[in-house]
């Protein structure tokens, strides 16, 4: 039996080739609409590049136009490569899934991580020895900075989320996805518009507002993908042969819905022009500043929460080949999570302008929101339960649990700084980078690595790693880098704290600001020295994955072991 | 895979599964565990009292105050009030009293050094360093070169108006740029520039004229800095008879400064700092131990 081979859209394969010996076909409606829109896209692109005065506005217009053109050319030559035949969604009667755009992603993913984690180590040590500035503007903190978030959240972190709910979904509903440019439209255009995102920050182009840094045209290709990903995404499920749909697929939905909302209404932005980079945000005030942190918070919940929620109800149970501990648990605590996150926003704004009644709001929802995300940790943790042995013996698992753990905790942690007097302490101190960071590095982290571990093997039909010894180095590496990352934050974090807060006896500051810098100092230097092993895990990390795809064993082509191309019985 | 479910009975915790199956995923049927439903539950209930307490939930045009009361605008004016009251006991006697009878004054000078140390470390350190040890630019307050004066109301003025800045009332007084404006020329400027270093103990050029230098220095530099060199504090033109200056001791700094000069500004904090802080600064820095 010939097992499907993996066919995406865009590989010259055997059966693409025989294919292309047949008659040639009408170009496809999609492939049409798609090159119509890209023809588009191209020529808006290029009467921009030439119409502008703004010099980032001509290269991002130019870098635009180029995209589209390359596009274009893709599908014709794919078109004329296979003969406009349509890919068969199924082949001997097995799901023909499609992983091209999943390879592209998980390689991305890998990619921008490096680029964001490495970012992020320069910009600790610019907080630690500020002449590593340059006094250049490209290389000043305050473009690095929102280079590094995006990097990590919306590069490495997005495309971990696109690459694997692809392949979860189709999984788990036994079926190709559909569309054949679609997918790769999504996959791309997402990447498109990382490029002018982290482009535009270095040339300084933002419209300065946290984690939504990217300028109105930026914001409006990633909606036009977006919208495309949701229809992408609920089209394989409507096409699904299962009766049910997977937990992990909720999570998805509700992470890919969720972020098409707080993305459209936080960037409700007027432009100076079409030929400007520069726009002005709709909202005003304090107004902006609630929507803000209402993004904020719901990206930290349904972006960096629900979708890699997701992640670890499929990759938990298949590593650990064990069932998911509590399905009733599960729904109770995905709906109790989607309702309850979307209110704690206002807690980012405690003692400001903002109303008294919307902080109590923003905080005693959060307090509630605690067993809603312990939820998920125990759902993931007591999956455990009967191969527990294994976390000796596979270190991918036990990384994937420790992302668990740190979930447990960075979710325990934000209810309590969520509080108005923990947070009259813990607030614009740096106890909230130690927060967001073992969130972030633990738990979002840890699980896609756990993720692209299992799948990168999987994806390119290999037995197994390359070498799980680096996998454990890896481990151990990053997770003293995280231990000491965020030891030093709180540390410095609550001394900031107290330092600010601090009175002589006849009522003035004990310590002036510059007191307060000079004191965290160390925590800064031992803060980029976690950081730098965190990078170095990261690095030996692409090693491996690069070895595994070059040089490790294949998979036998008759086998259907967990996560193997086989559809599920 | 069918619509009928296939409950099983997982062999190693014995729980029934739901008979759902995805990809070979499946998922046992325990049920909530009971103490994450009842913590659920107390942070439910412990939400429903706080909202009872304190304002929360909006409604048309006002919003939910609370039985207590709470009103954090309030409470926020009401501290800061208290925080005022409670030093104008002192405040109120350090704006009527004269500069140096906060000195003499134990009670009030205590208060002031304190008052200044604060108002130091957030205003004045960024320029003139933690200790107010300065940097190059940025003139040294613990010495005792001055160049608008040490005394405590020399001191006091140029904190109220600032020097080279946007009051009016700010001190004045620009050095012209001998060599930018050609007011002098290349040689003129180096001869005029080993004088001074000559003077100051500053190890000089060979082969230089210093009697023209100082022929120059007394046509276009001693109107301010006087004639032996000894400065002006009026028109805020310092000493040069010793190495201590604000942009560098060299030879080439001297000829830098004569050829183009640099004229640091300190902004007036009149509109910026209330009185008491202005005169509690005034003592601070005039403690430090160059005070005159």
């Amino acid at each position: 039996m010939v097992v499907p081979s993996l066919a995406p859209c865009m590989d010259s394969n055997n059966w693409g080739a025989e294919m292309a010996q047949k008659k040639t076909g009408l170009v496809s409606l999609e492939e049409g609409g798609f090159a119509i829109f890209l023809v588009l896209l191209a020529f808006v692109c290029i009467i921009i590049a030439g119409k502008t005065f703004d010099q980032v506005m001509a290269f991002h217009a130019g870098l635009g136009a180029l995209f589209a053109a390359v596009s274009v050319f893709m599908i014709f030559k794919n078109y004329f490569d296979d003969g406009g035949e349509p890919i068969p969604a199924e082949i001997n009667g097995k799901p023909n899934y499609n992983i091209g755009p999943i390879k592209f992603g998980a390689v991305a993913a890998m990619f921008w991580g490096v680029a964001g984690f490495l970012v992020g180590l320069i910009i600790a040590l610019q907080l630690a020895w500020p002449a590593l500035n340059f006094d250049l503007p490209w290389t000043n903190f305050g473009r690095l900075r929102p280079l590094h978030t995006s990097a990590v959240i919306f590069a490495f972190g997005g495309n971990v989320l696109l690459a694997t709910s692809m392949y979860v979904v189709q999984r788990t509903c036994r079926v190709r996805m559909p569309g054949k440019i679609l997918p790769w439209f999504v996959i791309l255009g997402y990447n498109a518009f990382i490029v002018i995102a982290g482009t535009g920050y270095l040339l300084g182009a933002t419209q300065s507002k946290e984690y939504a840094e990217p300028e109105w045209y930026a914001d409006l290709w990633l909606t036009v993908v977006w919208v495309l990903y949701l229809l992408l995404f609920l089209g394989t499920l409507w096409k699904r042969k299962e009766p049910h749909i997977y937990v992990a697929n909720w999570f998805y939905l509700a992470f890919i819905v969720t972020i098409a909302l707080l993305h459209v209404t936080n960037n409700l932005t007027i432009p100076v022009s079409i030929y400007s980079t520069k726009s002005y945000i709709v909202w005003a005030g304090v107004q902006d500043a609630m929507v803000q942190w209402w993004y904020g918070h719901n990206a930290v919940g349904f972006f960096l929460t629900a979708g890699f929620l997701a992640i670890m109800y499929y990759f938990i149970p298949k590593r650990a080949e064990r069932p998911v501990y509590s399905y009733r648990l599960s729904i109770v605590h995905f709906w109790a999570l989607i309702f309850i996150y979307i209110w704690a926003g206002p807690h980012h704004l405690h003692y400001t302008a903002l109303p008294q009644w919307a902080s109590t709001l923003g905080a005693t929802f959060s307090i509630i929101l605690w067993m809603p995300s312990w939820g998920g940790m125990i759902n993931g943790l007591m999956t455990l339960s009967g191969a527990w042995d294994k976390l000796r013996t596979d270190p991918v698992l036990r990384m994937m649990v420790v992302s668990v753990a740190f979930y447990g905790m960075s979710t325990f942690e934000g209810p309590l700084m969520s509080l108005r007097s923990v947070n009259s302490l813990s607030h614009y101190t740096d106890w909230t980078i130690g927060h967001v960071h073992s969130g972030a590095l633990g738990w979002v982290g840890y699980i896609s690595f756990g993720a692209l571990y299992c799948l990168i093997p999987w994806l390119w039909n290999k037995k197994s790693l390359y070498s799980l010894k680096l996998v454990n180095w890896h481990f151990w590496l990053s997770t003293l880098g995280i231990v000491l990352y965020i030891t030093a934050m709180w540390v410095s974090g609550i001394m900031q704290g107290l330092m600010w807060r601090a009175y002589d006896n006849l009522g003035f500051l004990e310590y002036s600001f510059v007191e307060t810098v000079e004191a965290m100092h160390p925590f800064y230097i031992i803060r980029a020295l976690g950081g730098a092993l965190f990078v170095l895990g990261s690095l030996i990390m692409a090693y491996n994955l690069w070895m595994t795809v070059r040089h490790g064993e294949a998979e036998e082509a008759d086998t259907t072991p967990a996560g193997s191309l086989a559809p599920a019985e | 895979m069918s619509d009928t479910h296939n409950k099983e009975v997982d062999q190693i915790s014995g729980v029934e599964t739901t008979g759902h199956e995805w990809d070979g995923l499946k998922e046992l049927n325990n049920p909530l565990p009971k103490w994450w439903l009842y913590i659920f539950y107390a942070t439910v209930v412990w939400a429903v009292i706080y909202w009872v307490l304190y304002p929360s939930w909006p409604l048309v045009s006002s919003y939910t105050k609370g039985v207590l009361g709470a009103n954090q605008r309030q409470e926020a004016t009401a501290a800061y009030d208290k925080g005022v009251a409670d030093r104008a006991q002192f405040a109120d006697k350090i704006v009527a009293a004269s500069l140096e009878a906060i000195t003499q004054d134990q009670d009030l000078l205590q208060y002031a050094l304190a008052n200044g140390q604060a108002a130091f470390g957030d205003n004045c350190a960024p320029c003139h360093g933690s200790g107010g040890t300065g940097a190059e630019g940025y003139p040294n307050l613990q010495d005792d070169t001055w160049i608008w004066g040490g005394k405590l109301d020399d001191i006091h003025t140029t904190l109220l108006y600032g020097i080279r800045s946007d009051n009016d009332d700010g001190r004045f007084g620009d050095m012209p740029a001998f060599g930018a404006d050609e007011l002098l020329t290349r040689e003129e400027i180096n001869q005029v520039s080993n004088f001074v270093a000559s003077r100051a103990g500053v190890e000089t050029d060979a082969d230089v004229d210093l009697a023209a230098g100082q022929v120059l220095y007394e046509d276009n530099c001693a109107a301010c800095h006087g004639d032996n060199l000894e400065g002006i504090q009026e028109v805020g033109a310092p000493s040069l008879m010793s190495a201590n200056y604000l942009y560098g001791n060299s030879l080439d700094d001297i000829k830098a400064q004569v050829a183009a000069p640099r004229n640091g500004v300190m902004p007036g904090w009149v509109e910026r700092l209330d009185p008491a802080t202005i005169k509690s600064l005034t003592v601070y820095v005039h403690s430090f131990g160059g005070g005159q």
